[in-house]
């Protein structure tokens, strides 16, 4: 018998986040003849569970009020308790699937596999997909034996999401499936908001943002003449934040901000999927990089092969004259 | 506190243009600069400090061969205590469960308080914590960007979440976690320092010391196999401006009018 595929949908304040409706497309690619199941975990998700039917049409409920908040040791609890052997489960690769499948692969004795951003095909439990390495600097094909089940991580944003909204399916209650799920040695506490810097790049019309190809914090005042010529405001990669170069506040990407502007400028950084991951609206994004195969000149409109010590002060200069 | 990390050396991709050899097999590594991972430098930082501030001893441990003693040298230079190289030829090809069965054997010879990864490594996988902690029954909080010792039994950590929000958890000890970047702001390491620890002994430790079987790990046991590295084809890319800087300027200006980012 074929595999038993679920799709662990992720949800905040309510509603389904996007990744729910890519799963369904990704488990096609391991099965196209898979009823795909969706599992809900969480407190008072009726909501969530009636959304997601429209594309799955079988919805798993499990309503713990242990869960109102966050807590991926209590939710591998659970579905190591609702999951039957050997099945494949479909988590979406974001901080809380990166919090929860490792370990789940481990009690569910069943294969993991990360942050996979392709699906080409699965032969008697051989499963072959693709993922990224080096920062996504390069590729890889994986060859994976699910034969024994498998928990695998979808990169958000890798799968079409299904948009059609006709499955029509129905919800069933599994909570009394959900086990002892009791004081756990990990207890949530709180969530602690990001804080709000002195500009608010989410409102920005144009980004001059900059990497770590700025080398040196002493070279940002390049980054900021810029800005000021184009009026825009300036943005910036993870490694500028930490290295305490620049605030919280003004890093883009799945651990930063969420910007859309109408122009982005990408001042010697890479384009890791987590740092695009914070850019929405498909801006114009405009490139400088030394390093011509840097994955960046793969997702922007314009590219410059060159060092932006160099040509940052350049084009300031051109843009001030004007 | 008696603080385990867990740590691996990995080309920087900061310092390589990472590029496929000529039959995808590998990446090309003639020429390439290692360093430890990002990640892991974090944590060993994360861990001195802790050292520093309640007492105890910082080990770092990595599953490598005689090459990847240097990173251990590396942190031992910035502080911790003890340097441990667990390597056989029976581990080579082991996978991400592989590898956290490997690391689980040496960590129940001793014993620790708290057991530290990177929150990722070379490949982006994120992994090698989170299945310690499974086989070792432990808790597990990943991607954590503080913490606070509240004393010999419990810890409160931040993990860091979307948005650049941070989930407060209060964790037992023992635990595994596995830290972000940006914790803290790990040392400066110079040549003294590494030429200081250059001849301090580093134990290594095979498959029979751990009491491995080693048809469960390598590349036998790997359930997860690489079979090549290639480039994807994603389409178009990026329109190159090539030229003088002056007329690739003059080019880039033009197109930023035209799309607003020059008003
Ligand atoms: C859970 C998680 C969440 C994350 N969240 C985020 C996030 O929100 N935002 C984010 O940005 N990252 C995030 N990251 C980190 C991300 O994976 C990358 O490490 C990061 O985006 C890399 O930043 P970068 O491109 O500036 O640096 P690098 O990847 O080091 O790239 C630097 C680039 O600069 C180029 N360069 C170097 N010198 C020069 C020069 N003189 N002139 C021109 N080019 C030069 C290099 O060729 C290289 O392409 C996250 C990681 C994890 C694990
Ligand atoms: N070979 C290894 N030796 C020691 N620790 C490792 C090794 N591989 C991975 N790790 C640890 O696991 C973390 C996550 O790596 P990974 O799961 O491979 O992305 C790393 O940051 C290290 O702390």
């Amino acid at each position: 018998m074929a595999q038993q595929i679920f799709a662990y949908i992720g949800h905040n304040n309510g509603q389904a986040e996007d990744s729910a409706l890519e799963l369904i497309n990704a488990a096609a690619k391991i099965d196209s003849t898979a009823a795909v199941t969706a599992i809900v975990v969480g407190s008072g998700i009726d909501a969530v569970c009636d959304a997601v039917a429209k594309t799955y049409k079988e919805v798993w409920k499990i309503d713990a009020a242990a869960l109102s908040n966050p807590n991926a040791e209590v939710t591998r609890k659970i579905l190591v308790n609702v999951l039957p052997a050997d099945c494949i489960i479909l988590i979406p690769h974001d901080t809380f699937g990166m919090d929860l499948s490792p370990g789940l692969s481990v009690k569910l004795d069943s294969t993991f596999v990360a942050d996979v951003v392709d699906i080409e095909g699965n032969e008697g439990g051989n499963l072959k997909l693709s993922r990224q390495e080096y920062s996504g600097m390069v590729s890889a094909h994986m060859e994976c034996d699910i034969s024994q089940g498998a928990a695998i991580n979808i990169r958000p944003g890798s799968f079409a999401p299904d948009e059609s909204q006709s499955a029509g399916g129905t919800v069933t209650d599994k909570s009394g499936d959900a086990g002892d799920i009791a004081e756990s040695t990990r207890r949530f506490l709180e969530v602690l908001e990001a804080e709000a810097g002195d500009v608010d790049i989410t409102k920005s019309d144009v980004l001059v943002s900059v990497g770590r190809g700025i080398e040196d914090e002493d070279n940002l005042e390049i980054i900021h003449d810029l800005a000021k010529a184009m009026k825009a405001d300036v943005s910036c990669s993870r490694p500028i934040v930490d290295a305490k170069w620049l605030e919280k506040s003004r890093q883009v990407g799945t651990s930063g901000q969420t910007v859309k502007p109408n122009v982005y400028m990408a001042m010697g950084i890479s384009g890791s999927f987590q740092h695009m991951g914070g850019i929405k609206g498909s801006p114009y994004i405009v490139a400088v990089n030394k390093n011509s195969k840097a994955p960046i000149f793969q997702l922007a409109d314009v590219g410059v092969e060159a060092d932006i010590l160099e040509f940052v002060p350049e084009l300031t200069e051109k843009v001030e004259e004007l | 506190m008696e603080i385990l990390v867990c740590v691996k050396r990995v080309p920087d991709t900061s310092e390589n243009e990472i590029e496929i050899n000529s039959d995808g097999s590998d990446i090309e590594r003639d020429d390439l600069v290692y360093s430890v991972n990002e990640w892991d430098n974090y944590a060993v930082e994360e861990a001195i400090q802790i050292r520093d501030n309640v007492g105890g001893s910082v080990t770092v441990v990595t599953v490598g061969d005689e090459e990847d003693e240097e990173v251990l040298r590396r942190e031992m230079a910035m502080g911790a205590d003890n340097g441990i190289l667990i390597s056989d030829d029976a581990f080579e090809g082991s996978d991400g469960k592989g590898i956290a069965s490997i690391l689980k054997a040496e960590i129940e010879k001793g014993k620790y308080d708290l057991i530290m990864t990177g929150a990722q490594a070379d490949a982006g996988a994120g992994q090698v914590g989170g299945m310690l902690a499974a086989m070792m029954d432990l808790p597990y909080a990943s991607l954590v960007n503080s913490i606070d010792i509240i004393d010999d039994k419990k810890i409160k950590a931040g993990r860091e979440v979307e948005g650049g929000n941070q989930e407060m958890n209060e964790i037992d000890l023992p635990c595994v976690l596995s830290i972000q970047t940006g914790i803290n702001e790990p040392r400066y390491v110079g040549i003294r320092g590494i030429r200081k620890v250059a001849s301090v002994e580093i134990p290594v430790h095979g498959a029979s010391d751990l009491g491995i079987d080693a048809s469960s790990v390598g590349e036998n046991g790997a359930k997860v196999k690489r079979l090549d590295y290639y480039l994807p084809d994603l389409g178009e890319g990026a329109e190159m401006l090539e030229g003088s800087t002056d007329e690739i300027v003059e080019k880039m200006i033009e197109l930023l009018k035209s799309k607003g980012g020059i008003k």
